[in-house]
């Protein structure tokens, strides 16, 4: 205890002698002298030794006794009788030291009661029993502020909660900490990057009264916040750049996390927040940003894998979803009612699948890729709108016949009654492949070498796939061709004396794509056997040599295709018009005819470019479009109850889409109710769990931990919150102030409770190691991100643009060499995709980058509410060898040398910690410092190729300005300030 | 409890000390002799992968297991289970009573057809155990090794089929088996991870295996497995950066360490002496994992054995470097060789397969036997599920409902077979194993009741074995 001399001090003299009871802290049960509540003392004994079988799983339950509920417990059959312990059969079993009668049973793997459990319990019953329900799920109701008899510490009201803990502890809060420890942590922890040095010299210089608030102000409102925010949001949601199972394809997903940054910095209240990603498609008036949004529907892991059974995909999909959303808003274990009913929290089987329910209007393939929905947003709406109103333009000038055009049209007629049709003039048949890949999909969509560029020259696959000439392939019947999940392609030319349209008859086994002059006509995924006229289309050629190229794609078994040009290359509706005599036409053949000839006339050959043209731009830009996974809807999929959550079982009931049982029915008269309405409900001011769940995250990321820790779990196995009250107020607070998040963050940083130093004498240490009184800050180490963001920061190569596609920065050679179908190797990418921040590194949830990982970051197979936060030898060759640190150190090293001072290495040491520390180093730091580089130098003189080597680490070129050697000799320098835990913990 | 309180075992240890003690550190000795765990006395802010169990439940068999995972599912009637029924049967329908309502892979909606065992089987030394000819090496073991008949397992296709094999569960995010072990009984060697994976490939399509398949799960990530990669650093991040000598890497670790005390001091961060021990180990790390693959001190003898000079990243060299690893003091580790996916030609393909693994994986048995290692070495030879009795062209499809697998060492009987199939090898009929059962009787041999290695997550105590498993009893010596 400190010392009672302090001004701060004073509050204890009112309690007098401060009262330290041998109590425990970590389970604050209660002292002897207080009355015993049954949430906090009684149920979190009874759930986790006795709801294994006397629980709210109906199903499973020992001697129809089930002890969640008052009725059953306390009833005529004595187990439990208020107010007398002694004739309390439970009390009989709890202490018996009998095998055959002991509670819980030796053999049933549950923990034994402690004398100080057995004594709560008989106290509880002594004092009547009284049961409450689980706090999680109480109505919410605002708990007035208390009253606190000193209230000289206390900022807001937070701190009157914390410090009315505090007195009744007899414990006093922490001083506030240092100028340099808040602005870094609040750094830290509004935009997980440190501080930039002007930064904190102008705080530590601005004594005015309101530089704290304008300095939190500052980062809510910089972008780096919703950058942060996010980071953690997609550890919930379980964002990811890969589609997780067996072969783990890459997906384009980036505009949904994207649209999470961007919320979080437009402060976009949480409930609209959460009403557009579970149904922003379903919205009325969506727009792009909620079918964004929606996109967290489709973040689930997928399948691809050959031979998977689409019926267990869907049961795991719609398991997953439920898992995900009840663990992201809810707070709660509803997974655990997959298989049976929940063993603790009053869930059901049912109510878990009729969560599922909800989910059941989503189409999808079971198996198989998923498709990628383009997104047009604003700008790219009126963009598409003035390609399409050029095409439109172009399209009206070919539609407008003029008189010379009309004469020039009878002279071709006359010319093509009198002398017939040019045959088309078709080349010999060239072929190439199989171009093999690791599915009939694959193969089909991939655009293999040919498609990209056709050149008979080139050759592929390490030169054993080239082009052959097949003088003796016959058109009009079929053609075997090989491979198995493989493409081949086929080309020739066409010459023509003037542009014509050219009818063909194409067969295929299995799919066929057909470019005529690099444009693709034709595209058909099929699974077919080839056989005559299974295509018929009809190709635009121009004057002279037309390029055709066909490219067919086979699955498994034979593979062929068929080409025959029709009716002798004029239409025979033409042929058939041209002799009839004008006169004797009716206008379906005047028109007819028209339009043949306005797609062949030399005359038209400028407006047909410019309608090509048009075309062609509208295509590329519909094809370049940003896409995302976007939920396609349809009528709902029956949803059953799987019994054990057995797939293969269909006898379970149907259920309908409902909230689980224990919380209520939604009202949607005859009407299903779907996505929306669960939306709706899960922020509906009457439901606590939402508020609840999110206020307990948001301050684990302000203060180290959750009010309760377990932030994944606020069900009976969950942790009592150390200060409920101050629980409720804030997710009071955030429903009414309409889900102000950047209010609530507000508030709590601005609490004296956030602001106290996180050092703690050894007294408060032992008297409260978990800090659960909370009379002192949290330290800890930085989110993966954020070691990586720090060192890139401090170094300067950090390239901060927000949002699109994820980046690839350096990640060893080899790391993916377990993925498969298809095989791949990361590209590292180049220039500034080198430098983002850490959330937008491409995320592969089998293999994960390798430097993330090693500090924590989640696969994000499944959602990570709470990371671990580990201290192995993994994360020290990271930061001491990785190319990247490696190259930020070397680059830090450039700016100490360029901007730290000319020749003086006690400025240069003075400004290399003030960039990677905000402070200036002691005199020893200083010494063993100059004494390491002097060290250096000296080798790096000695031995210049190395030095160079050092240095040509990393894509970032060197200062060739700078003396190789010397700055050699300040990298090592640099990799000992990014390697120091104060560089990468928050305090 | 006094673990080595039993007649045999201190003598067991001691043999054990005196062939391996080069790779055992003091620390490892001073555990040798604890009575109450190997890594307990290692302290947890010192030693990287500190035991959470201080007690073990049972006298434990095996110190090490070597998990040689035979991805993409080998096919149990090529390899250990004869049926010359199904020869008899050979082209004609399977039976639909076997097959109805069975989940069923790439055969879904196809017709079902018997297909002939594709290589020959004979009987194998003393103990005369079946096993297929393609495989001589292992055949020539066959007096040491326990052939399990009767597996079963739940997921039918690979990716949950090997999540179910190493984790009991087919959700992902739970921990691996190498972690709970790991977890459980620390590590005896604190230059080298504790749980380490290797792979090799060849002989059918290269089935991928993802990172969670050693993943720590909810227990905390320093009990994750390691792979050891064939290209480039043998671990990410081993080599100092170029250009950087041993001497100034060294310069650097100490610097940062002196800094990192005075801080630690100033701050009284307990986590602070924690970094400090992890740069030290990251450090030896830096030396200890080139000693490890450098085989330069291994008998010319040894290398013909195993038949590799090492470095080629091969099964075979792999093997080698298991038992260097397991002599090392690591706890867990996991070979995977990804060429068992014969859904075409599974009679070439065998006999690829087994050129690639036949000789690696009797030399590993061999040679810990010779090592004296053996005895406290758990040596597992499976894969996530069998093949089926049916053809699918020339092959076989993915097959769950009774497949074979093999163990060694670390307690179990040798030159056994236990369990059957039917005698089309579709249903595991007699003493059916469960992959919980398998899971259950690896942490009996290492000491652990299954049911009381726990973990707490969301509220509930999860284990390797959910809540099922039986020790299977009758497979141990």
């Amino acid at each position: 205890m400190r010392s009672l001399t302090r001004s701060r001090g004073l509050w204890f003299i009112n309690f007098g002698v401060a009262i330290i009871a041998v109590i425990s802290m970590t389970h604050q049960s209660a002292a002897n002298e207080e009355t015993i509540d049954y949430n906090r003392d009684i149920r979190p004994i009874l759930s986790n030794s006795c709801y294994a079988c006397h629980g709210p799983d109906t199903e499973d339950q020992r001697g129809g006794l089930r002890l969640d509920l008052r009725e059953s417990a306390v009833d005529q059959s004595g187990v439990i009788v208020p107010g007398h312990p002694e004739d309390s059969r439970l009390m009989g079993r709890i202490t018996s030291d009998m095998t055959f009668l002991k509670m819980p049973p030796p053999d049933s793997n549950r923990p034994e009661l402690t004398e100080a459990q057995i004594d709560l319990i008989r106290r509880w019953i002594a004092e009547g029993a009284e049961f409450d329900e689980h706090w999680a799920y109480t109505e919410l109701s605002r708990p007035a502020v208390p009253e606190v008899s000193d209230d000289r510490w206390v900022r807001n009201p937070i701190d009157a909660f914390i410090a009315a803990r505090l007195q009744q502890a007899g414990v006093e809060p922490a001083d506030e900490a240092d100028r340099r420890t808040l602005i870094r942590r609040l750094a830290f922890d509004l935009t997980g990057m440190p501080p930039d040095p002007e930064q904190v010299d102008a705080f530590l210089a601005d004594s005015s009264e309101d530089a704290y608030s304008r300095l939190v102000e500052h980062f809510l409102s910089d972008p780096r916040y919703g950058e942060r925010m996010a980071q953690y949001w997609l550890d919930l949601v379980r964002y990811a750049d890969s589609i997780g199972y067996h072969s783990d394809n890459p997906r384009e997903v980036s505009m949904y996390r994207d649209y999470v940054i961007r919320a979080f910095n437009d402060n976009l209240p949480f409930d609209r927040f959460t009403i557009e990603q579970i149904a922003g498609d379903l919205l009325p008036d969506a727009g792009w940003e909620q079918l964004v949004a929606s996109g967290y529907n489709m973040l689930l892991q997928t399948t691809e894998e050959g031979g998977a059974q689409p019926k267990e995909y869907e049961a795991k999909y719609a398991a997953d979803r439920v898992r995900n959303v009840s663990d992201v808003w809810m707070g709660v274990t509803l997974a655990c009612a997959e298989c049976h009913h929940h063993k603790y929290d009053p869930f059901t089987i049912e109510d878990f699948y009729s969560m599922a329910a909800f989910f059941a209007d989503i189409r999808e393939p079971a198996v198989g890729r998923r498709p990628q929905t383009p997104v047009l947003t604003p700008e790219l709406e009126s963009k598409q709108r003035e390609l399409e109103a050029a095409v439109a333009e172009a399209q009206q000038v070919l539609d407008s016949p003029t008189p010379e055009w009309l004469a020039a049209q009878a002279d071709w007629e006359t010319a093509m009654r009198e002398d017939g049709f040019a045959e088309p003039e078709l080349g010999t048949w060239h072929s190439i492949g199989p171009f093999t890949a690791s599915s009939f999909e694959e193969a089909h969509e991939t655009s293999f070498g040919p498609e990209q560029e056709l050149d008979l020259k080139k050759t592929y696959r390490d030169g054993q796939l080239k082009w052959q000439a097949q003088a003796d392939w016959k058109d009009g019947q079929p053609i075997s061709l090989t491979g198995q999940n493989a493409a081949t392609y086929l080309t020739r030319t066409i010459v023509v004396d003037q542009a014509q349209r050219l009818p063909l008859r194409l067969g295929s086994d299995d799919s066929i794509q057909v470019w005529v002059n690099g444009q693709r006509v034709l595209e058909h995924k099929v699974r077919r056997a080839v056989a005559p006229d299974q295509e018929r289309l009809t190709i635009d050629l121009q004057a002279g040599e037309n390029q055709l190229l066909i490219k067919i794609t086979n699955a498994g078994g034979d593979k062929g295709f068929y080409f025959a040009v029709a009716d002798g290359g004029l239409p025979a509706e033409i042929a058939s018009i041209l002799q009839t005599e004008d006169d004797q036409r009716d206008d379906a053949q005047r028109a007819a005819l028209w339009e043949y000839y306005r797609s062949v006339a030399p005359e038209l050959d400028q407006a047909r470019q410019r309608l090509a043209d048009a075309q062609q731009t509208r295509e590329t830009f519909n094809n370049n479009l940003p896409v995302s996974l976007v939920p396609r809807t349809g009528p709902p999929r029956t949803t059953r109850v799987l019994p054990r959550g057995d797939w293969l079982d269909d006898s379970g009931a149907v259920v309908e889409p409902a909230i689980p049982d224990v919380l209520g029915t939604l009202n949607t008269n005859d009407r299903r109710p779907n996505r929306l309405d669960l939306a709706h409900w899960l922020v509906a001011p009457d439901n606590p769990l939402v508020a609840r769940t999110m206020v307990n995250r948001l301050w684990m990321l302000l203060f180290g931990a959750g009010l309760s820790r377990t932030v994944e779990d606020l069900g009976a196995q969950g942790e009592l919150p150390t200060h409920p009250d101050l629980l409720d107020w804030l997710a009071s607070e955030y429903i009414d102030s309409g889900w102000d998040t950047k209010h609530l963050i507000r508030l709590m940083v601005h609490s004296a409770a956030y602001r106290q130093s996180s050092l703690a004498d050894e007294s408060l240490r032992k008297r409260d190691a978990e800090n659960r009184l909370l009379a002192r800050q949290a330290r800890f180490r930085l989110d993966a991100e954020m070691v990586r963001d720090s060192m890139l920061a401090i170094s300067g190569l950090l390239v901060e643009q927000q949002g699109g596609p994820s980046v690839k920065p350096y990640q060893p050679a080899g790391y993916w060499a377990h993925l498969n179908f298809p095989s791949r190797e990361w590209t590292n990418d180049t220039g500034v995709s080198l430098y983002r921040r850490g959330l937008y590194t491409h995320w592969q949830r089998t293999f994960l980058h390798p430097s993330l990982l090693a500090f924590d970051a989640p696969s994000r197979e499944e959602c990570t509410a709470r990371r671990p936060r580990s201290n192995t030898p993994q994360q020290a060759l990271v930061l001491l060898n990785d190319p990247t640190y490696v190259e930020a150190a070397r680059v830090f090293a450039e700016r100490i040398l360029r901007e730290g001072g000319a020749d003086d290495d006690n400025q240069r040491l003075d400004f290399a910690f003030r960039h990677a520390l905000n402070r200036t180093p002691s005199s020893e730091e200083r010494q063993v410092l100059s004494d390491l580089q002097g060290r250096h130098l000296q080798e790096f003189r000695q031995d210049l190729p190395s030095a160079k080597a050092l240095l040509s680490v990393g894509d970032w070129l060197r200062d060739e300005d700078l003396d190789p050697a010397e700055l050699a000799s300040w990298t090592s320098v640099a990799r000992v300030l990014l390697n120091l835990p104060e560089t990468i913990f928050r305090y | 409890m006094n673990l080595f309180h039993q007649p045999g075992w201190l003598q067991h240890r001691r043999d054990f000390l005196g062939a391996a003690s080069q790779g055992l550190g003091a620390a490892a000795l001073a555990t040798l002799f604890n009575p109450q765990l190997w890594a307990s006395t290692t302290d947890p802010e010192k030693h990287p992968w500190p035991a959470a169990l201080s007690t073990l439940h049972y006298t434990p068999r095996a110190k090490s297991v070597i998990f040689l995972c035979m991805a993409g599912g080998p096919s149990h009637l090529e390899t250990l289970d004869h049926k010359p029924k199904l020869a008899e049967m050979d082209g004609q329908p399977m039976p639909a009573s076997l097959t109805e309502g069975q989940p069923i892979a790439q055969l879904q909606n196809r017709e079902l057809r018997c297909m002939a065992p594709q290589h020959p089987f004979k009987r194998w030394g003393e103990s005369g155990q079946e096993m297929c000819k393609a495989f001589p090496h292992i055949g020539s073991i066959a007096d040491d090794i326990c052939i399990v008949r009767s597996m079963q397992t739940e997921a039918i296709n690979h990716d949950p089929a090997h999540t179910f094999m190493n984790t009991g569960t087919t959700i992902s995010g739970r921990p691996s088996m190498g972690s709970w072990l790991l977890y459980g009984l620390g590590s005896e060697c604190d230059d080298l991870p504790g749980f380490v994976v290797m792979t090799s490939v060849g002989g059918g399509q290269n089935q991928p295996i993802a990172s969670r398949q050693w993943h720590s799960g909810f227990l905390p990530s320093r009990y994750q497995g390691v792979p050891f990669h064939a290209q480039g650093d043998p671990v990410l991040y081993v080599r100092s950066p170029r250009g950087v000598s041993d001497s100034q890497q060294r310069d650097v670790v100490d610097t940062v360490q002196q800094l990192s005390r005075w801080h630690g001091q100033a701050v009284e961060h307990p986590e602070i002496a924690a970094r400090i021990s992890q740069y030290e180990m990251a450090f030896r790390m830096q030396t200890s994992v080139p000693d490890l693959m450098d085989l330069s001190d291994e008998p010319e003898h040894v290398l013909d054995m195993y038949g590799t000079r090492g470095g080629d990243g091969s099964f075979a060299s792999n093997c080698l470097l298991a038992r260097r690893l397991v002599q090392r003091g690591v706890r867990f580790v996991q070979l995977y060789h990804r060429g068992w996916d014969h859904h075409g030609n599974v009679k070439g393909g065998i006999e690829v397969v087994s050129r690639l693994v036949d000789q690696g994986t009797a030399a590993l048995i061999k040679d810990l036997k010779q090592q004296g290692m053996l005895d406290d070495t758990l040596v597992i030879w499976g894969g996530e599920f069998g093949r089926t009795p049916m053809a699918q062209g020339t092959g076989r499809d993915h097959h769950i409902r009774g497949f074979s697998l093999w163990m060694a060492g670390g307690g179990i009987q040798p030159g056994i077979t236990y369990g059957a199939t039917d005698e089309l090898g579709y249903n595991a009929i007699e003493d059916p194993i469960h992959v919980h059962d398998l899971h259950a009787t690896i942490l009996y041999l290492m000491g652990i009741d299954h049911t009381r290695l726990t973990v707490r997550h969301q509220g509930r105590d999860f284990r390797l074995t959910d809540v099922f498993g039986h020790v299977v009893h009758d497979i141990i010596a």
